[in-house]
């Protein structure tokens, strides 16, 4: 393994599922420097010149290769902008897997905005998985402000898995998601807030071609006095199918706000959405309670069921 | 064993109080498979509660395998040996019929042990055992599933609360085929059916009649099954007297 201490080492277990260096390429941030970086054949990462990040190049045809850029922080009071940009080519089919772990037990707020643009070219095929999380005693907020940009040339396809569970204190993400004909994306986000945690999720994703689809699902759970925001917008302006949907359990004080959002520019566009908050069902915990959990057991199974 | 005594259960209704249940005693003896049958609001599915915790009695005392039970919660029942099927199985978003096994089990059971369950309830076990206990199910699955869970707890008294509502014909069949095998292997547990279903009433070994809250007849099959089965026919005559004379027919014409 690289050089990194065992916090490092578990924020990078967390976020990438990574316990030793990964297969395929990589880069991994930490403290804002690149401490390991490896190209292979088909996917080439060279730096920025004129912002912090990244171009990562995957060749026309790269099949069942991955890359992951996970992003450890453990530096109190870092704040940082990163710039990642990929430009998938044609009939690919690739896992990219990012994530930012931040670890904060000074009382100066640390900060990671990671703004990452995807072009994804004709029929190439592309899973993005992206978890953040947050650990640490410190005074200092655990701040994530991940933007993404998503731009699908016809026939594409991307499934984004968003998971932010534990640990993070403010987070605002933005995605932005342009598909052309025949383009299909698929979000599926997982969110967990505790204590005075903020997490707000927008998304502005635009069918502009014949026969595109989108699927956003968002299934979340507020606890203590966190406040959620989920704000998904899905415009159709050709034939094509939306469906957005918000599926949240509040606990505690906890609040959600969610603002679905349609909007049908073409007479064939198909739009759907489908939000419901509730806490969780008294005869769900019941019939687990007479399963032989405590209350306390139950409500975490069913969270946890909730969550997967 | 278990043993109610005195119970009675009451909720606020309307400004009074409207007793569910009035004391009732009776007892359910190890080894043996009752069946507490009677009239829809008789009280029976409240009965089944107070067994499970559900519902604390507002009066009397529970005891199972010798101890007062009354003041335990729903897990502490549950985890001295009561198991419970719901009439009306919850669904859960994301939990697995795996799952929902394995914590009735109360061990990681492997997936093939946890098909064995779902194989006695008649589910093809492969289909099903990776399915959320979600919106997909239909009815008929999911009260198969709920059972499954009581059969893969093990439990020294299995409460079914009307099993058979909601299964189709087919299905209710390989219920009967689930319960008379639960029957048989009967050792020192015992299992408790609130049933309309005359085919439970005929593998019971004792029959409890629930009218308006309160134990109306009580004993073994062979004494009350007969009873039960006269007085359904006296009912249904004399609905059908009523009918007659209300529509003017004749006696003898078909009502």
């Amino acid at each position: 393994m690289l050089k990194m201490d065992e916090i490092q080492k578990r924020l990078l277990r967390e976020i990438a599922d990574l316990h030793e260096v990964p297969e395929g390429a990589y880069n991994i941030r930490s403290n804002s420097q690149s401490i390991g970086r490896r190209s292979s054949a088909n996917i080439e990462i060279v730096s920025k010149t004129d912002v912090s990040g990244m171009d990562i190049h995957i060749k026309p045809g790269t099949k069942r290769e991955s890359v992951h850029i996970p992003v450890v922080l453990t530096q109190s009071g870092l704040k940082e902008v990163v710039y990642n940009d990929f430009h998938i080519g044609e009939d690919c089919d690739v896992v990219i897997v990012a994530g930012c772990g931040i670890d904060n037990c000074g009382n100066q707020d640390s900060q990671h905005d990671g703004i990452h643009r995807f072009w994804v070219g004709k029929n190439s095929k592309v899973k993005y998985v992206e978890k953040h999380y947050g650990s640490g005693e410190g005074k200092g907020k655990r701040i994530l402000n991940p933007g993404t940009e998503v731009y699908m040339d016809e026939g594409s396809s991307m499934e984004m898995e968003m998971v932010q569970i534990k640990g993070v204190d403010d987070t605002e993400r933005t995605t932005v998601a342009e598909l052309a004909a025949g383009a299909r994306l698929v979000v599926r986000e997982r969110l967990m807030t505790h204590e005075d945690q903020r997490a707000i999720s927008t998304y502005s994703v635009n069918l502009n071609g014949a026969g595109a689809t989108a699927d956003i699902v968002s299934r979340s759970v507020a606890r203590d006095r966190s406040f959620q925001k989920f704000d998904a917008k899905i415009a159709g302006n050709a034939p094509c199918q939306g469906h957005t949907e918000c599926d949240s359990i509040i606990m505690d004080q906890g609040r959600i706000l969610a603002v679905p959002g349609l909007e049908a520019n073409h007479v064939d566009a198909a739009l759907v959405h489908e939000a419901a908050i509730g806490k969780i069902a008294g005869e769900q915990l019941i019939k687990l309670m007479t399963l032989g959990l405590t209350e306390a057991e139950a409500e975490e199974q069913i969270i946890n069921g909730f969550l997967q | 064993m278990l043993e109610l005594k005195n119970i009675s259960f009451q909720v606020p209704a309307g400004g009074a109080d409207r007793e569910i249940v009035r004391n009732v005693s009776l007892t359910i003896p190890d080894r043996k498979l009752v069946v507490v049958t009677g009239p829809n609001g008789g009280g029976k599915s409240t009965l089944a509660k107070l067994i499970a915790g559900i519902e604390k009695p507002t009066e009397g005392r529970v005891f199972f395998q010798g101890e007062d039970i009354t003041d335990l919660s729903i897990t502490d029942r549950a985890r001295r040996g009561i198991a419970f099927a719901f009439q009306q199985p919850v669904r859960f978003k994301g939990i697995r019929v795996l799952d929902l096994i394995r914590i009735a089990a109360g061990t990681s059971l492997s997936a093939a042990d946890a098909c064995v369950y779902l194989s006695a309830v008649g589910l093809c076990a492969r289909d099903y055992v990776d399915r959320e206990v979600n919106a997909s199910l239909s009815g008929g699955e999911l009260k198969r599933i709920e059972i499954a869970t009581v059969l893969a707890r093990k439990a020294g008294l299995s409460v079914f609360d009307e099993p058979e509502a909601g299964i189709d014909l087919w299905s209710f069949r390989n219920l009967i085929e689930v319960f008379e095998r639960m029957r048989e292997e009967i050792r020192d547990s015992s299992i408790l059916i609130i049933s309309h279903q005359e085919r439970i009433l005929n593998i019971a070994d004792e029959i409890i009649v629930l009218k308006d809250g309160a134990v109306q007849k009580q004993g073994s099959r062979e004494e009350v099954y007969p009873e039960l089965i006269g007085d359904a026919v006296s009912g249904t005559m004399r609905e059908c007297e009523g009918r007659t004379r209300a529509l003017g027919m004749e006696a003898g014409d078909r009502c």
